[in-house]
């Protein structure tokens, strides 16, 4: 690994100061699960690199207007045990536990998965699909980042230089809503997601879906929403005609790469398998 | 290219030592720690053959900064003196031993953690720790003995 310089603010206005200053050549390390591979394979070159392991109250995993507001160090481990995590909805629970292994879990935090951008990657996914909001503050500002708003590409995301991610806020879910977390491991369980799948579900007195969200992973350059699968089920039963349009739709949203874990077709084909699994276990 | 002060304690050792910014956990312990049951295997944290833990949860100490730990209380292979050990050497839980280490020091972690795991929870917490020569049935009986005998 190339030598850099090593800081360790202790407070939050310490760290956006130091980033004001001199952006360009200092990236931020939360965890360090990625940076440090990207590190050891010379894929990024940080003249210095700013640890964020001091700065506790964004280890928090608190309330937020009678939602949840996820802590940016909050590692996944941690928010994988919480119950205020599991109390929103189980399946966001059980998708932090899909990550990796246990030893990444206790390592790698909140805000280095989703700043990191890696487009296979399981929370941002039901982040999604809960109508996840990113806080992010520079020394000069605050702002909410809508998630869809935060993924902009391969690893890249609309933060901006100088800006930290502090927490993520989730709104409280509509009454009665069904959420689940679906994660295609062909090979091996510590993998990534060759297709992943959130869908989130309310329905009326009826039976008529008044919610729905559908978000998906590996499926493209970013997580992503699949906003026409979404509307085709507004005010509808979820029954097997609707559940079946609602995954040719999500299907037809993905955007997939061949890689090692299949080529783009199949993604596509699996994309639509797993959301018409996904939404089954909703309806 | 700075250099840090660090203190941990290593299995209940205070340690006091002075380390680039980008030396890494398992280089610190293996050479100039001299604990070198931790072992560098992927170094991209999958195969786990570098596990310790840190304030009891395990990590990878190839993906770690050693001035991650500044202020934790580390543990490696050298500092355990559990059933584990005994229970491996009986149910076989190895056949070429380079995992063991790892493998010990991660179920170590899953005891302190959860001392009535089951058997499903032992087999879901070991996953990250490889064993090529696919001696996962003895790993597996080896904690759940160790396990039973608390």
């Amino acid at each position: 690994m190339r030598p850099f310089d090593y800081l360790e603010p202790e407070t939050l206005d310490e760290a956006l100061e130091i980033l004001a200053g001199d952006p360009d050549d200092t990236l931020v390390m939360a965890g360090g699960t990625a940076l440090v591979i990207l590190m050891k394979q010379d894929l990024v070159r940080p003249e210095r690199v700013l640890g964020l392991r001091r700065i506790a109250e964004l280890r928090e995993i608190g309330a937020s207007d009678a939602g949840v507001a996820l802590g940016a160090l909050a590692t996944l481990g941690a928010l994988a045990r919480s119950q205020r995590v599991r109390g929103h909805t189980v399946a966001l629970a059980s998708t932090f536990a899909a990550v990796a292994t246990v030893r990444i879990r206790e390592q790698a935090t909140l805000g280095g998965n989703l700043a990191h951008a890696d487009p296979a990657q399981d929370p941002p996914v039901t982040l999604l699909a809960l109508d996840g909001v990113a806080v992010a503050k520079s020394r000069f500002a605050e702002r909410r980042i809508p998630l869809d708003g935060l993924f902009t590409d391969l690893f890249e995301t609309s933060l901006e230089r100088g800006e930290l991610l502090l927490r993520v806020e989730l709104p409280p879910l509509p009454k009665g809503a069904r959420a689940t977390y679906k994660k295609f491991l062909p090979a091996t369980l510590d993998d990534y997601a060759t297709i992943s799948v959130a869908a989130v579900i309310a329905t009326d007195a009826n039976a008529s879906v008044t919610h729905a969200r559908i978000a998906l992973g590996g499926a493209g350059p970013v997580p992503l929403r699949a906003r026409d699968a979404e509307r085709s089920l507004a005010g509808r039963r979820l029954d097997d005609a609707a559940i079946r349009e609602a995954a040719a739709l999500a299907a037809a949203a993905t955007d997939p790469i061949e890689d090692l874990r299949g080529s783009a077709a199949y993604k596509r084909a699996m994309a639509e398998v797993w959301t018409e699994r996904a939404l089954r276990e909703v309806a | 290219m700075t250099e840090h002060r660090i203190r941990f304690t290593l299995n209940g050792e205070a340690v006091d030592v002075k380390v680039a910014a980008e030396r890494l956990l398992v280089d610190l312990l293996r050479y100039d720690l001299g604990k070198t049951g931790t072992k560098d295997g992927c170094s991209v944290g999958v195969c786990g053959l570098c596990t310790v833990q840190v304030d009891d949860a395990p990590m990878s100490a190839c993906l770690l900064l050693a001035t991650q730990v500044d202020g934790a209380s580390v543990r490696t292979v050298e500092g355990l003196a559990s059933p584990l050990q005994e229970a491996f050497i009986e149910e076989g839980g190895f056949q070429c031993g380079i995992c063991t280490s790892g493998q010990l020091v991660a179920a170590d972690a899953l005891l302190r953690a959860k001392p009535d795991a089951s058997d499903a929870e032992i087999a879901d917490w070991q996953m990250g720790n490889l064993c090529r020569c696919t001696g996962y049935y003895g790993i597996t009986r080896a904690i759940a003995k160790a396990r039973d005998a608390r």
